[in-house]
């Protein structure tokens, strides 16, 4: 299966741990992956924030590159459901140049992995105490539901906590952290409460931005809790464990 | 600017308004408690019907259908409350609508009249304008009459007084209500007791009741009133003269209909599987009820909502406040940090919607209160889209905000960067040169990003970042 991976622009400059991670992962599965290096950015900041312009040129670079594969992976619930659920509207069946382009079914890694592969157990290894966060775009937009829980069941070592109001919005919600800081502060005040209520020495979730938002205040208060993204977690194995970042 | 009502004059931008709410230690315990006992109880009483998703279903189709036909199916109910005795007002704004109430309780004589609790006069400032015409509203929903007599606010939809607690109600009664008792505790049912008999007096002497509407039935003419406490049946059948204010998106075309809406709105506003008391009535009754009737229908913007694709589907909203009690965001600020009657995610789509200027710097700030989770449209009776329509109303706040301001310009040059991977790269290369200088973690950023520093670490760029690394090994 040839396999394009978006990488989301964020991971890509910020967590790039977390884009090697699926490449290494998905390449053990037996696909065949590929980086078009002409993406960017799905448009996802611009769009929620407003400026819809914007956000419909980026759509329309995205839609052509990503033409002509079996299937785009993605390790964010938000892009993947950006892609799926918005760009559509956006971008139309009928725009010029890309009117009929072929276009690749986008999954976000967990449906990747579960619906498209048909796996749970991808081979992993984490001996880590771990808490789960359903990111409100995995969950909602795109539904995931348990798959997410599946794959983490199934890595060998790994001891999974349920997280307490696990549900509830991490208060991250793109240029709504800046915007409002104060609120989406005081919703992450709760949301690491939950998470260090767990004990967990890991929280994991499957979009780079909710675990910047967690993290980033986790880290903040020296909590001792990691954040790393679920790729992460299933390219690990025994040969090859998870390091901390350095 | 509170010209037509919908939004108070005064209220600061959502963010600041917000942050003075977060700092009110009772505020939170007492919205925390009250949001999440609801939402429990309200995905109980939801579970509990297999064909949920079909009534929702059905909720919107026949809401779309009267949204799309409004002018018809007014019309129609204009036609059928005449024919059964009951008079029909147009009130295009807030001035035109409190000018009629103020008229008719005028001509009937009376000096005070009393009100069941409805959103749409709260929406309008009705009690304000009977005041200032010399004919004060009694307000006799207990929530209702909690906030009237502490000259407060309202916070929530159904329960306007959620952000008090029992023993700031008690000493607001003790303070305010002249024939309360002396040694009055604070029990639920001493409290409630206590407003009973304040209130039987007013039942009893009222020559003019105020309602809204939860529903209007095209085909009939009738008008339907759900309430819980029991003082709506009172105002609606003691009075001689009845008047009713009713936005003009509260139409559902026939009776039949109602048995979806009576079937959704109590278990999302209160959890219970029906609400204790529904009172209907059509037109006027010899011998039985009020002797007049008065159905002043509001548009109050709201035909120009409806005149907006995406933005219409607010008007299917039934006012049960589901969205508010699953919102992490009221949860945390309250309703008064929106500023409007309508608070928490619906009132951020329909306030500056029915005020229908974002050139409102408050009414603009509305739409991006919201993490964009996406809570409010799960739990919507109506489907209404939320999150999309929030996002909508952004794009109209941006443009009235032009393309000159700082953010526009941020989001430019980013649109700028991110519309080629060269570009992009550069940026990249240049952001890890940056972080090398800092190391992985920063603590400290300069505005705006500083927001996001106050409360949280922020990563550094990578030094290697991914397409780098791509390239690398497999390029």
């Amino acid at each position: 299966m040839r396999v394009a991976l978006f990488v989301t622009c964020l991971a890509d400059t910020f967590f790039p741990g977390t884009g090697r991670a699926v490449v290494e992962l998905l390449e053990r599965l037996g696909c065949d992956v590929d980086f078009p290096m002409a993406q960017t950015c799905c448009g996802q900041l611009h769009g929620n924030t407003g400026y819809r312009q914007h956000a419909v040129s980026l759509a329309r670079r995205h839609k052509g590159i990503f033409a002509g594969y079996d299937a785009v992976v993605v390790p964010s619930g938000s892009c993947a459901a950006q892609v799926r659920e918005m760009h559509p509207g956006m971008v139309g069946d009928t725009h010029g140049a890309m009117a009929g382009a072929m276009v690749a079914p986008t999954y976000e890694l967990s449906e990747f992995l579960v619906d498209a592969l048909g796996l749970t157990d991808v081979g992993a290894y984490f001996p880590h105490r771990v808490t789960y966060h359903p990111t409100c775009h995995s969950l909602r937009l795109l539904q995931v539901g348990d798959k997410p829980l599946r794959l983490l069941r199934a890595v060998r070592g790994l001891e999974l906590v349920d997280l307490p109001g696990a549900e509830e919005c991490c208060g991250f919600g793109g240029t709504f952290a800046i915007k409002n800081a104060e609120v989406s502060t005081a919703m992450l005040a709760d949301k690491m409460r939950c998470v260090q209520d767990t004990g967990a020495e890991v929280v994991t979730a499957g979009d780079s931005s909710c675990l910047m938002h967690i993290g980033g205040g986790l880290s903040r208060l020296r909590a001792g809790v990691a954040p790393v993204h679920l790729a992460e977690i299933l390219a690990s194995t025994e040969e090859a464990p998870w390091a901390p970042a350095a | 600017m509170g010209t037509g009502g919908v939004t108070w004059l005064g209220t600061p931008a959502f963010p600041e308004a917000a942050r003075a709410a977060l700092s009110d230690t009772q505020l939170r315990a007492n919205l925390h408690k009250a949001t999440s006992t609801i939402r429990g109880k309200r995905a109980g009483a939801v579970a509990e019907l297999p064909d949920w998703e079909r009534l929702r279903r059905a909720g919107e189709a026949i809401k779309d259908d009267v949204l799309a036909q409004l002018d018809g199916y007014l019309e129609q109910l204009e036609a059928a409350v005449t024919a059964r005795g009951g008079v029909v007002h147009w009130a295009r704004d807030a001035d035109e609508a409190n000018a009629i109430v103020l008229r008719l309780a005028r001509e009937a004589g009376t000096d005070e009249v009393v009100k069941v609790k409805s959103l749409a006069t709260d929406e309008i400032e009705l009690n304000e304008a009977l005041a200032a015409g010399g004919v004060p509203a009694v307000e006799t929903d207990l929530a209702e009459l909690i906030v009237q007599l502490g000259r407060d606010r309202p916070s929530h939809l159904l329960v306007p007084a959620i952000h008090r607690n029992r023993a700031e109600i008690r000493d607001l009664f003790r303070r305010e209500m002249p024939d309360a008792p002396a040694d009055l505790s604070d029990e639920p049912r001493a409290l409630a007791e206590a407003a009973r008999a304040h209130l039987r007096r007013k039942f009893l002497s009222a020559r003019v009741a105020v309602s809204g509407a939860n529903f209007a039935v095209a085909d009939t003419g009738s008008i339907v009133v759900v309430e819980s406490e029991g003082n709506g049946r009172m105002c609606l059948t003691l009075p001689q003269t009845l008047i009713t204010v009713m936005g003009v998106e509260k139409l559902v075309p026939s009776w039949r209909d109602l048995e979806v809406f009576l079937q959704l709105l109590p278990r999302s506003s209160t959890a219970e599987r029906m609400n204790p008391y529904t009172s209907i009535w059509t037109g006027v009754t010899p011998g039985d009820g009020p002797r007049e009737f008065h159905l002043v229908l509001l548009d109050n913007g709201r035909t120009d909502t409806l005149a907006d694709a995406v933005g219409r589907q607010a008007l299917r909203c039934i006012r049960c406040s589901a969205c508010l009690n699953v919102c992490p965001v009221y949860e945390r600020t309250g309703g008064q940090a929106y500023g409007s009657v309508y608070p928490g995610p619906i009132g951020a789509i329909l306030s500056p919607q029915l005020l229908g200027d974002f050139h409102d710097e408050q009414a603009a700030s509305l739409p991006y209160a919201s993490s964009l989770c996406g809570a409010c449209f799960e739990v919507c009776p109506v489907r209404i889209d939320i999150p999309e329509v929030l996002v909508h109303l952004r794009g109209k706040a941006v443009e009235a905000k032009g393309s000159r301001s700082p953010e526009a310009l941020a989001m430019s040059a980013l649109g700028w960067v991110m519309a080629g991977p060269r570009r992009f790269e550069a940026a990249q290369r240049l952001g890890g040169l940056a972080g090398a200088v800092g190391g992985g973690t920063i603590h400290r950023l300069p505005w705006p990003g500083s927001k996001w520093t106050a409360a949280r670490d922020a990563p550094a760029p990578a030094r290697e970042p991914f397409r780098a690394w791509w390239r690398r090994t497999r390029g």
